[in-house]
C-alpha cells in the first residue's frame, strides 16, 4: 500500500450485508475520488483474515444468525482490532453497530461483541422501522442526521462512549440518542447506505483517515434534495 | 360440493362482479374474501376434482403462471388467478369464477405456500426463486425457505418442480420425493452466499455452485435453457417464439414447459401456446402515444432489476421509484442493484423517490435527467421506443395513466 492510497475494508459483505450496504463503501470510494486520493477497495469473506493495516473499515447490517457468527469471526480474527488501535476509522451500521459493543442479543441468547466501544445492547419491545432523523452532537459540526431504521434491538451507551445524535424522530438507541461514537468510530442504526443521505458523515470519515481537517467541497445537489425532501416528510405531522 | 360452499362460491362469484361493475379493481380478491367469510373451507371445495399447479417464487410468478396456463390449455380449460391476486382470497375467487375445470394454475404469494398447498392439494408445485423482496418487512430468506421445506416435508406426493439455479430453493426442494430439476439461471446471487444447511460459503463457478461445508450443491437439470429454446429431459431442443423480452422469459417459459410436462403435456405441442401471451397484467404492454413506443416493465426488488435490464432494449430508458406501502418503506435496495447497464442509454428518472434513485445513479456513474411527471418523460424522450422500468406502485401510476387515453 502506498503511502497516498485510501485503503477501504468492507468487512464480511457474505454476513453483513442485506439492506443495500455497498452503498457506504461506494460513496466513500466516489468522495475520496473526486479529491483526487487514490482509493483501493478490499472486500473481505468471512473466511479470509481481515488486513491489519487499512484507513476505513466499514461493517454493515445482518439477520441474527450471520451477525453472531460474524461477531464470532471478527473476536478470532483480531484483525480489525489492531487498525483501530493504529488509528483506522470505523463505519458500523446496525448488526454491525451492536457487535463493536460489549455484548448484543442475538436468536434468544446474549453474545460476546468485540468490545470496541462502550455500548451492549438487547431486545426492544418492538421493532424500529422507518425514518430515523436526529441532531448530531454538536462537536463533530454536522448538519443533522437522517435514514431509515430497521431493527429490534435497543442500544445502551456507557461513559466512555458519546451518542451520535439525539433523535428528533424514530427510536435510534432508545428514543433518546441514536448511535454512538468513539474516537473514529461512528455506529449507527441508520441502516444501509445511511451516506447516501450523510454524505457529510463520509466526509467526517475521510477528514479522520486523511488527517486533512479541510477537504474540497463537491456538487452534493442531489442528495442536498434527498435530504430535503425526507427532513420535510419527517416534519410532517403523520 | 357442500351447500355452504355452493352458497359462498356462488356469493364470491356475485360480489366480484359488483366489485368491477364499481369500478373497484377486478374484483379478485374480494369476491375471494366474501366467500371464505361464509365457507372457511371454500378454497379447499372448490380445489377437490381438479388437477392442480401451483407457482411460487420472489419474481416471475405471475409470468410463468401466465405461460404455465397457457400450455395447460392444450389439455382443455384450464382456471388461473391471471390478475396475479396470490393469496387465498384471489385464489378462490379465481377458481369460483372459472367454474368446473379440469386444471388450475395459480400463482402463490411465496409466505402462503405452506396454507395453499394444505387447502389445495395440488398435483404440482413450481419453486421459482427466492430473494430479498419488500426489506422492512419481508420474511428473511432462509426463514421462507425453510417454510417452504416444512411444508413440502409434510406432502410426499407433490410432484415438485424446483429451480437447480438457486441454493435456497434447492435446499428447500431436496427433502422431496417426485423433483424435475430446471435451470432457469440465477442472476442475483446475493441471498445465496450461506449454505441454509450448514452455514458455510457457498461457491460458484459458471453455472455451478456447491457448499464448501457439506453436500449440498447444484442438482442437474432436467430442463434447460439454451440459446432462444428450452432443452426437455430427452434432450430435443424446441426452438421459444415469444413476444415476451429478454432470455428471463425463455427461462420462464422452460418452468412451464416442465410444470405441464407433470400433466402429460408434450413441449412440441405446449411450445406454440406459449407465443400467444403478449402482457402479463401490464407487465410487458407496449402503448404508442405521439410517436412514442411505450413499453412497461415491472422491476420490484434487486432481483427483477438485473431482468428488467435484461429485457430492455438499448433504448431512452424512464426509470420511476416509488416507496408506498405495496413498495416497501424503504429505498436501500437501490444500492443493491448495479445500473451500469444504463450507461451510455438516455435515462430519465422520476416518481415519489426520484431523488434516492438520482444519488444512486450519481454514485453509479449513469447520467440521468430529472422529470416531474410521467408525461414529462415522454415528451422529452426522441420518437421510438421508450423502455418504462418502474417498482410496483409507480407502474401502477404509470398503466392508469395509459389506460386513460386508450
Ligand atoms: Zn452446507
Amino acid at each position: 500500500m502506498s503511502e497516498s492510497t485510501l485503503r477501504l475494508v468492507w468487512v464480511y459483505p457474505d454476513l453483513l450485508s442485506t439492506y443495500g450496504d455497498r452503498g457506504n463503501l461506494l460513496i466513500l470510494a466516489r468522495r475520496a475520488q473526486q479529491r483526487g486520493l487514490p482509493v483501493e477497495i478490499v472486500e473481505v469473506r468471512s473466511d479470509r483474515p481481515l488486513p491489519a493495516t487499512a484507513d476505513i473499515y466499514l461493517i454493515g447490517g445482518g439477520e441474527d444468525g450471520p451477525q453472531a457468527l460474524a461477531a464470532q469471526r471478527l473476536i478470532a480474527d483480531g484483525g480489525m482490532h489492531r487498525a483501530v488501535n493504529q488509528g483506522a476509522a470505523v463505519l458500523a451500521v446496525c448488526a454491525g453497530y451492536q457487535l463493536l459493543g460489549t455484548s448484543f442479543y442475538a436468536k434468544g441468547a446474549r453474545c460476546h461483541g468485540l468490545n470496541m466501544i462502550d455500548i451492549s445492547s438487547d431486545r426492544g419491545p418492538s421493532r424500529a422501522v422507518g425514518e430515523l432523523a436526529g441532531e448530531i452532537d454538536p462537536r463533530l459540526g454536522l448538519p443533522p442526521l437522517s435514514g431509515f431504521e430497521n431493527h429490534g434491538g435497543r442500544t445502551h451507551l456507557g461513559p466512555g462512549v458519546s451518542p451520535l445524535a439525539r433523535v428528533t424522530t424514530g427510536i435510534g438507541n432508545d428514543g433518546q440518542t441514536e448511535g454512538a461514537w468513539h474516537g473514529k468510530i461512528v455506529g449507527t442504526y441508520s441502516h444501509g447506505p445511511a451516506l447516501s443521505r450523510n454524505p457529510a458523515i463520509a466526509d467526517l470519515l475521510l477528514r479522520w483517515a486523511t488527517g486533512h481537517d479541510r477537504l474540497p467541497a463537491l456538487d452534493d445537489t442531489w442528495s442536498d434534495r434527498l435530504r430535503g425532501e425526507r427532513m420535510a416528510a419527517v416534519a410532517r405531522p403523520a | 360440493m357442500p351447500l355452504r360452499a355452493k352458497v359462498a362460491s356462488s356469493v364470491s362469484r356475485t360480489a366480484a362482479a359488483l366489485s368491477r361493475a364499481a369500478g373497484r379493481g377486478d374484483g379478485s380478491v374480494i369476491g375471494g374474501w366474501i366467500g371464505l367469510k361464509i365457507d372457511p373451507d371454500l378454497l379447499a371445495h372448490l380445489s377437490s376434482g381438479r388437477a392442480i399447479a401451483l407457482v411460487s417464487g420472489t419474481n416471475g410468478k405471475t409470468t410463468t403462471t401466465r405461460l404455465t396456463a397457457a400450455a395447460m390449455q392444450v389439455l382443455g380449460p384450464v382456471a388461473t388467478n391471471s390478475f396475479g391476486a396470490n393469496m387465498p382470497t384471489g385464489h378462490t375467487s379465481a377458481l369460483a369464477k372459472a367454474g368446473a375445470t379440469p386444471y388450475a394454475v395459480l400463482e402463490v404469494d411465496e409466505h402462503y405456500l405452506a396454507q395453499v398447498i394444505d387447502a389445495t392439494e395440488p398435483r404440482v408445485v413450481a419453486l421459482l426463486n427466492l430473494s430479498r423482496d419488500q426489506l422492512d418487512r419481508a420474511k428473511e430468506v432462509a426463514m421462507m425457505a425453510q417454510l417452504w421445506r416444512t411444508a413440502l416435508a409434510a406432502h410426499p406426493d407433490v410432484l415438485v418442480v424446483a429451480n437447480a439455479d438457486d441454493p435456497m430453493v434447492v435446499w428447500a426442494a431436496e427433502g422431496s420425493t417426485h423433483i424435475t430439476w430446471f435451470s432457469a439461471g440465477q442472476r442475483w446471487h446475493d441471498d445465496s452466499w450461506v449454505c441454509p444447511e450448514c452455514g458455510s460459503p457457498i461457491e460458484r463457478r459458471d453455472a455451478q455452485w456447491w457448499c464448501t461445508g457439506c453436500p449440498l450443491r447444484r442438482p442437474q437439470p432436467q430442463w434447460t435453457v439454451e440459446d432462444d429454446g428450452v432443452v426437455d429431459p430427452t434432450g430435443a431442443w424446441h426452438l421459444v417464439k415469444l413476444q415476451l423480452p429478454g432470455t428471463v422469459n425463455i427461462g420462464n417459459a422452460a418452468t412451464a414447459l416442465a410444470v405441464a410436462a407433470q400433466f402429460g403435456v408434450r413441449p412440441l405441442e405446449a411450445v406454440p401456446r406459449l407465443a400467444t401471451v403478449s402482457s402479463v397484467a401490464g407487465r410487458y404492454a407496449q402503448v404508442d402515444r405521439d410517436g412514442r413506443n411505450i413499453r412497461l416493465l415491472l422491476a420490484k426488488n434487486p432481483a427483477s432489476w438485473l431482468e428488467a435490464f435484461d429485457m430492455a432494449e438499448e433504448a431512452p430508458t424512464l426509470l420511476s421509484i416509488n416507496a408506498r406501502d405495496p413498495d416497501g418503506l424503504d429505498t436501500s435496495w437501490l444500492f443493491d442493484v448495479d445500473f451500469a447497464p444504463l450507461r451510455g442509454r438516455q435515462v430519465f428518472i422520476t416518481g415519489d423517490r426520484a431523488y434516492d434513485l438520482a444519488v444512486r445513479l450519481e454514485v453509479n456513474d449513469v447520467p440521468f435527467r430529472h422529470v416531474s411527471t410521467f408525461e414529462e418523460a415522454v415528451r422529452a424522450a426522441p420518437p421510438g421506443r421508450l423502455e418504462v422500468i418502474a417498482n410496483y406502485t409507480a407502474f401502477q401510476d404509470i398503466r392508469a395513466e395509459l389506460d386513460r387515453v386508450n
